[in-house]
């Protein structure tokens, strides 16, 4: 109708990697409306009114999972939630049947976290109802990208140049991949930064710099996104102990004080090991904008759900 | 769809002593200008609405707050619209509540746009009262919402369009008819 606006077409929101810089766009750009709405003494609209969201999660999640609800809730959505624990997973139903028989009773969306890397692809070709990737084993986590891109260009500025060094368990993050794409896609210069143990083969082939010294990372850098080392993971060897760790690659503020740019920008994606990837202080100090993290991405759900569940019925055009 | 011009039938003076009439008729009706303010309807009813609050600040000397209103979020038709509807931002920073709302918009019609704009400023707090302010009327309401002030009425068919073309985001400033082309040979 108007010249100049881009579609939507997508039905499902299942990686960043698939998506143009313009579609990026689009949604912060709506996030940024919604973050409005949010701030209203009512904080809710009737957009998706009738419409009905089902959380399908097959891993622990607080954070993700809350913030989804909230924001169907926030658009007047029905929602409903299914958790692995209590579900006839248990009791062998395949995850096919189980979303088939979700979407049988008229649910319009389905937002999956699973542990395997594709399940919410592969969901999306059973169902005809839209599907939300809310992590995906360390393959994607989309919406936690858009969050973090959201909440960094809200404190930076335009991301075009911008410096971010990704820190940590690079390997088994699907927060880093979805950051790298959704970073590289907007212009900024990403660089990667943990123990070689932590660092996938080839991960340079996405287009970042990558480093094993935590000075290089921080230098220049105008943002740091530093991911939670998976305490669990360390039964498996890849680093000699978590005190080597955070002795190396612990952010804490005698290394922003040496290295760091007076304005450094410090993201977690939570839940946070304090005293380990982030010392006490440094998580709590004036950079860190860990709570601003929260509050967009609610906004940043909101736009995803509106985007996908208003895209409008395909009529013959 | 093909449109061409019907008629004209307000250009940049008409649209101009259009505004400063409807502003003139707010201050009669509510003895003055206290705890009025001034809300348009995203996109043009908003541009209207700065305009009408400038004449009211002429004529009573006084500025009284001005915001608009982004109706995306509460249409009924958000499954229907082909189109991807773009989010604007509602932009309201006082409380409406107790005030006397102006709602303004370029051109009423079915009615719907003024039920979600009611809808939606209800959300934000309980106003005294809403009245409504239109440049054009041209008929064919589907609900039993009627205006308040209105610059001109304008008795249309419904395969006709009236476009309102102001400065701030069009390339002119005037109120036309459109008609859909009759014909297939162009």
């Amino acid at each position: 109708m108007k010249k100049g606006s881009v579609k939507w077409t997508r039905k499902d929101l299942l990686g960043i990697e698939e998506l143009s810089p313009e579609e990026i766009r689009m949604v912060l750009e709506a996030a940024a409306k919604f973050r409005e709405v949010l701030t209203r003494s009512i904080p809710k609209v009737p957009t998706l009114r009738g419409r009905t969201i089902a959380n399908l999660f097959c891993e622990p999640s607080t954070r993700t999972r809350s913030s989804f609800e909230l924001a169907a809730k926030r658009l007047s959505a029905d929602t409903l939630s299914i958790a692995a624990s209590s579900s006839s997973f248990l009791k062998g139903e395949t995850l096919k049947d189980t979303a088939r028989n979700i979407e049988a009773m008229k649910v319009d969306m389905i937002i999956m976290r699973h542990t395997c890397a594709g399940a919410p692809h592969f969901l999306s070709r059973c169902v005809d109802a839209s599907v939300v990737n809310a992590g995906d084993g360390a393959h994607e986590h989309p919406t936690q990208a858009l969050l973090d891109v959201f909440t960094l260009e809200e404190t930076i500025g335009k991301l075009k140049g911008a410096k971010v060094s990704i820190i940590g368990d690079i390997s088994h993050s699907r927060v880093a991949r979805s950051n790298i794409w959704a970073l590289t896609k907007l212009g900024a210069e990403v660089t990667v930064c943990g123990p070689k143990t932590l660092l996938p083969a080839e991960i340079e082939k996405m287009g970042v710099r990558v480093t094993t010294d935590i000075t290089e990372a921080v230098k220049g850098a105008d943002a740091l996104n530093v991911l939670r080392i998976q305490l669990e993971r360390q039964n498996r060897n890849l680093f000699p102990s978590i005190r080597e760790y955070v002795r190396y690659y612990g952010i804490n503020t005698e290394l922003l004080g040496k290295y760091a740019r007076k304005k450094i920008v410090i993201m977690h994606p939570g839940p946070i090991n304090r005293g380990v990837e982030l010392s006490q202080d440094v998580a709590d100090s004036e950079f860190s904008v860990v709570l601003d993290q929260v509050t967009n991405g609610v906004a940043i759900r909101m736009a995803v759900l509106f985007l996908l569940l208003s895209k409008g019925k395909q009529s013959g055009e | 769809m093909n449109l061409k011009l019907k008629s004209r039938v307000l250009d940049a003076e008409g649209i101009k002593r259009t505004i400063q009439r409807i502003a003139h008729e707010i201050i009669e009706k509510n003895q003055g200008v206290k705890d009025l303010v001034v809300i348009g309807i995203r996109l043009r009813g908003a541009f209207l609405a700065e305009r009408v609050a400038d004449s009211l600040k002429a004529i009573e000397g006084k500025k009284v707050p001005v915001g608009a209103l982004d109706i995306t979020l509460y249409r009924d038709d958000l499954t229907e619209v082909a189109e991807q509807p773009l989010v604007h931002s509602t932009e309201i920073d006082f409380d409406i509540t107790g005030k006397k709302i102006i709602l303004v918009d370029d051109v009423l019609y079915t009615g719907r746009t003024v039920r979600c704009a009611l809808d939606e400023l209800i959300d934000f707090g309980r106003p005294a009262n809403i009245q409504l302010a239109v440049l054009i009327d041209r008929g064919h309401r589907e609900l039993p919402i009627r205006p308040d002030f209105v610059g001109k009425n304008i008795p249309t068919a419904k395969n006709e369009s009236v476009e309102v073309r102001l400065k701030e985001t069009d390339d002119s400033e005037e109120v036309v008819i459109l008609v859909e082309k009759q014909g297939r040979e162009e």
